[in-house]
């Protein structure tokens, strides 16, 4: 136990574990356009999400209905397995599909659910035994006990031991979490806008994808896309994925152009607030090919309940193939000839300017 | 230690004569400067305010019994007066969410906790006549009522897509800032502004009265823990508010006066709002608790027939969860994106405050063995309270880890976790203390059995609606949603059903107030026996107008 100790002091004093953090590199980063109120007027907010994509079908009519582009069909998530969602009355941790994720569901489950569960019977049995054995027929001459110097040390050391056991495998999983990415790592930056997501691509040549949740069929205009079965659970469906490679290490940054926004995917144990005028930035690495789905979780205004994150993990040969659908380009590719720019690729300055529109 | 035996058997023989002139009713109510009358006051303000914060829970509940929208738009029609758009139908959810969180903190919570029961108790247990500064009290209590006015008020008019404050009782800026267009905000803000000035005098009320009205020979390590609970309290309302209050006057210069505090645009920075909210934030939720710990005590100890256990260490207890309360704000901050050494140490200093409770909770039950534990309705409540407020405690461990808190931060796990410590911690010590005071303050006695009734029935609603909050939150449920997916049906159905079950408890405790101040039996002095030790007790039940005319010496 004393082993244990010293590691947890040295854990928080070493400046091996305690790694700078990459966050927050640029106090600034977005234009003084982006940054500005969004929210100034309900309808200026309300219009800018749907102008976003209503391009989209303009342009491209036949092919949005689905989602594909040329070389690349949305993946269909894997509703069997409950991967990357929520199951019915599941009471655990969703599967996890990172390391960290694993890691910090074992944490809980091995380490701290038992520890918290035998704290809260051990107390309820001390209870329980109190109303059996003391209560005033069974006892009815109380002790005058008041003090006991012995007993009361013990409470306090057992529960710091208890604490320090637990302290260790946290900080282990701290210092694992804040791993900065390798130099090749894939960069995503996640923006959060009221209310949908923008996910640039600045290694594949800068393109942003808008993100917006699909509604139901009764909800939207004839011709219209609608969530499909295809595309995820009700509410969690998008029509824009974030499309990743999977097994490849990812840079994700996190910003915002109005207010606070959360990107978070339970599934990949990520979840990291979208702050305007700050970059957040944490790593990851998908473990498997799939789609995982997430939901904005800083509260962000009316429908913050409807903006979701949609994660697809793919091989990375058809990564590739989709980042070329998007006009982009893979690293150390020449950018192509500007030939048919796709249709969910729009370049953050054209996006940021009718949501930003200032109104003042 | 505790034990606390006025000297002078003949103590209400002279309280009676002179000391029961009562003003008229305008001038007893309205003008007060009577504790135990501005604690009355207290007590009928937080229960209409927590009928009101319960009440819009139960829509809550309502509509996410089952998924979809189902009442939301007709509701905010209804507020509207006109059809609302779906839009104005979610920002009526967040206006909703926040009223729930402020009202139960703000107006039900610490106006029944600190206003009621220590403006009633502080004075009686110390020896005192009455509170410091009796003209401030009355501030402390009408400042609150306007703050109240304002906030229920601000649901009236415009807060941004809709009607009301929609920011979440946080009102995390830029949402609360550019965010929020009109007068809603300003409206909040300006409540809190109030509530916490109200608290802030309060504070000092009662940090003078404990230092320095205390019967000759009551020392500070004689105090009862109840007092010794509300003092630490009133240090952490000093210290805290004031942080409050700037931070909301900073949004309130964004808002209105061109400034730019948590403006990125301009130089800004959101998140450091969020830092000087939860250096306020974090010792609230002491400051709510505290002097449940401190009832409980009261109540362990009458009801074992013994003296609490050790102490000096439930006292110092509690001043180390105040003091170590202040330096572990940032706990609700873990994915603001701060840095590694910031979120370990945040992490460790949070898991710190384990210890200091544990003491508190092992001593309880101390206090309890080898005692002749009688199972009345107040320490039915205490029982309740340790071993909800341990199921609680074990959840805050568990989110005090940064690196888990990546996912349930913001999911409601948090929520199962703060209603443990709230809903069935600061609550539960409220009805424990209604039990165990109701008799003295109204001089007629509660109903055993109703009592009963009203626990078990309460214990079981509260626990099937917060307990699937955990697995909801583990499941990845984000809290402040008002609709959510398929796979969150089902125990969110099963909370709505607890809701009910709440409810029903509920009822069957205002049926108990009303039959006992009609019917119930009359209360004499010491109704609880030789297990209360404390000066309330040498009183008549209800006390006299002006108590300790004489003061009691204190062996």
């Amino acid at each position: 136990m004393f082993k244990k100790l010293l590691v947890v002091f040295a854990a928080m004093a070493m400046p091996s574990l305690a790694m700078a953090q990459p966050a927050n590199l640029a106090p600034a980063p977005l234009t003084k356009e982006v940054a500005a109120p969004v929210v100034a007027t309900p309808a200026a907010a309300t219009t800018a999400a749907p102008a976003a994509d209503a391009a989209a079908p303009a342009e491209a009519a036949p092919k949005s209905m689905d989602g594909s582009l040329p070389g690349y069909t949305p993946m269909r998530p894997n509703y069997e397995d409950s991967v990357g969602m929520p199951k019915a009355k599941e009471v655990d941790f969703q599967e996890q599909f990172t390391e960290n994720g694993q890691y910090a569901k074992w944490i809980n489950n091995a380490i701290l659910l038992p520890i918290i569960t035998l704290i809260s019977l051990f107390v309820l049995g001390l209870l329980l035994w109190v109303i059996v054995r003391f209560n005033r027929r069974a006892n009815p001459v109380p002790s005058k006990t008041t003090h006991n110097t012995f007993i009361e040390v013990v409470w306090t050391l057992i529960p710091v031991l208890i604490l320090l056991g637990i302290a260790y495998p946290s900080l282990d999983l701290l210092a694992k979490q804040f791993k900065p990415a390798p130099a090749n790592a894939v960069t995503i930056k996640a923006t959060g806008y009221q209310w949908y997501w923008g996910y640039t691509y600045p290694d594949h040549g800068g393109f942003e994808v808008i993100s917006n949740m699909l509604k139901e069929e009764a909800d939207v205009a004839k011709g219209e896309r609608f969530r499909t079965e295809n595309d995820g659970p009700k509410l969690m469906a998008a029509d824009n994925r974030m499309v990743v490679p999977a097994g490849v290490p990812l840079r994700i940054q996190t910003t915002a152009a109005d207010v606070i926004h959360a990107f978070a995917v339970p599934s990949l144990w990520f979840k990291l607030d979208a702050v305007p005028g700050r970059l957040n930035e944490k790593s990851v690495t998908i473990t498997k090919p799939g789609v995982y789905f997430g939901q904005c979780s800083e509260l962000c205004g009316a429908r913050h309940a409807f903006m979701p994150l949609v994660v697809e993990a793919l091989p990375p040969a058809q990564f590739a193939a989709w980042v070329k659908a998007q006009g982009g380009t893979m690293p150390g590719e020449e950018k192509p000839a500007p030939a048919a720019p796709a249709v969910t690729a729009t370049p953050t300055e054209t996006v940021a300017a009718p949501a930003a529109a200032p109104t003042n | 230690m505790t034990t606390i035996a006025a000297t002078g058997t003949d103590l209400h023989a002279h309280d009676h004569h002179d000391a029961d002139h009562k003003p008229g009713f305008f001038a007893r109510w309205f003008m007060s400067t009577n504790h135990k009358d501005i604690g009355t006051l207290y007590l009928i303000f937080a229960i209409f305010a927590g009928i009101v914060g319960g009440a819009i829970s139960g829509l809550m509940r309502l509509e996410l019994a089952a998924p979809g929208i189902q009442y939301l738009q007709g509701w905010a029609s209804m507020m509207a007066g006109k059809e609302a758009s779906l839009d104005e139908a979610y920002h009526m959810w967040n206006v909703l969410i926040t009223a729930h969180g402020l009202i139960m903190v703000f107006f039900m919570v610490m106006p029944a906790i600190i206003g009621g029961f220590g403006n009633w108790f502080v004075p009686l247990m110390i020896g005192a006549p009455d509170m410091a500064f009796p003209r401030m009290n009355n501030i402390s209590f009408w400042l609150t009522v306007v703050a109240f006015i304002m906030l229920l008020g601000s649901s009236f008019v415009p807060g941004g897509t809709g009607l009301g404050a929609g920011t979440g009782w946080t009102v995390y800026a830029p949402l609360s800032t550019s965010g929020s267009v009109g007068p809603a905000v300003d409206m909040a803000i300006f409540s809190l502004h109030l509530a916490g000035a109200a608290s802030i005098l309060g504070a000092i009320n009662f940090i003078t009265t404990i230092f320095n009205m205390r019967a000759p020979g009551m020392t500070l390590h004689k105090m009862p823990l109840f007092v010794w609970s509300v003092l630490v309290t009133a240090f952490l309302l000093l210290l805290a508010l004031p942080v409050l209050a700037a931070a909301i006057t900073m949004l309130l210069v964004d808002r209105n006066f061109g400034g730019a505090f948590f403006d990125a645009s301009a130089g800004g920075d959101p998140v450091l709002y969020q830092h000087l909210f939860w250096f306020f934030g974090h010792p609230e939720v002491y400051i709510m608790i505290l002097p449940g710990f401190g009832i409980i005590s009261q109540i362990v100890a009458t009801f074992s027939r013994k003296p609490v256990f050790g102490y000096l260490g439930m006292a110092y207890a509690m001043v180390a969860i105040g003091v170590v309360g202040f330096v572990v704000w940032a706990h609700h901050m873990f994915t603001t994106g701060m840095s590694v050494d910031m979120k370990m140490y945040f992490t460790a200093a949070t898991m710190v405050i384990a210890v200091p409770t544990g003491i508190k909770i092992f001593s309880w039950i101390a206090t309890m063995w080898g005692g002749s534990v009688s199972f009345k309705t107040p320490m039915v409540w205490a029982m309740g309270f340790i071993f909800m407020f341990t199921v609680g405690g074990v959840t805050g461990v568990v989110l005090a880890n940064g690196g888990l808190d990546d996912n349930l931060h913001d999911t409601y796990y948090v929520v199962a976790h703060f209603h443990y410590v709230l809903s069935l911690g600061a609550v539960f010590s409220l009805f424990a203390g209604f039990y165990y005071w109701f008799g003295k303050m109204s001089g007629r006695q509660l109903n055993e059995f109703l009592g009963h009734l009203h626990f078990w029935i309460f214990f079981v609603g509260v626990n099937v609606l917060f307990f699937p909050m955990h697995f909801l939150g583990n499941s990845g449920m984000p809290r402040r949603y008002p609709d959510y997916p398929e796979a969150f049906a089902y125990w969110n159905g099963v909370a709505s059903i607890g809701y009910a079950i709440m409810g029903v408890g509920v009822l069957i405790f205002f049926v108990n107030v009303i039959w006992s101040l009609v019917a119930g039996r009359r209360a004499e002095d010491n109704y609880w026996g030789e297990g209360a030790t404390t000066l309330e007790w040498t009183l008549t039940s209800p006390p006299p107008y002006h108590q300790f005319e004489t003061l009691p010496v204190i062996k």
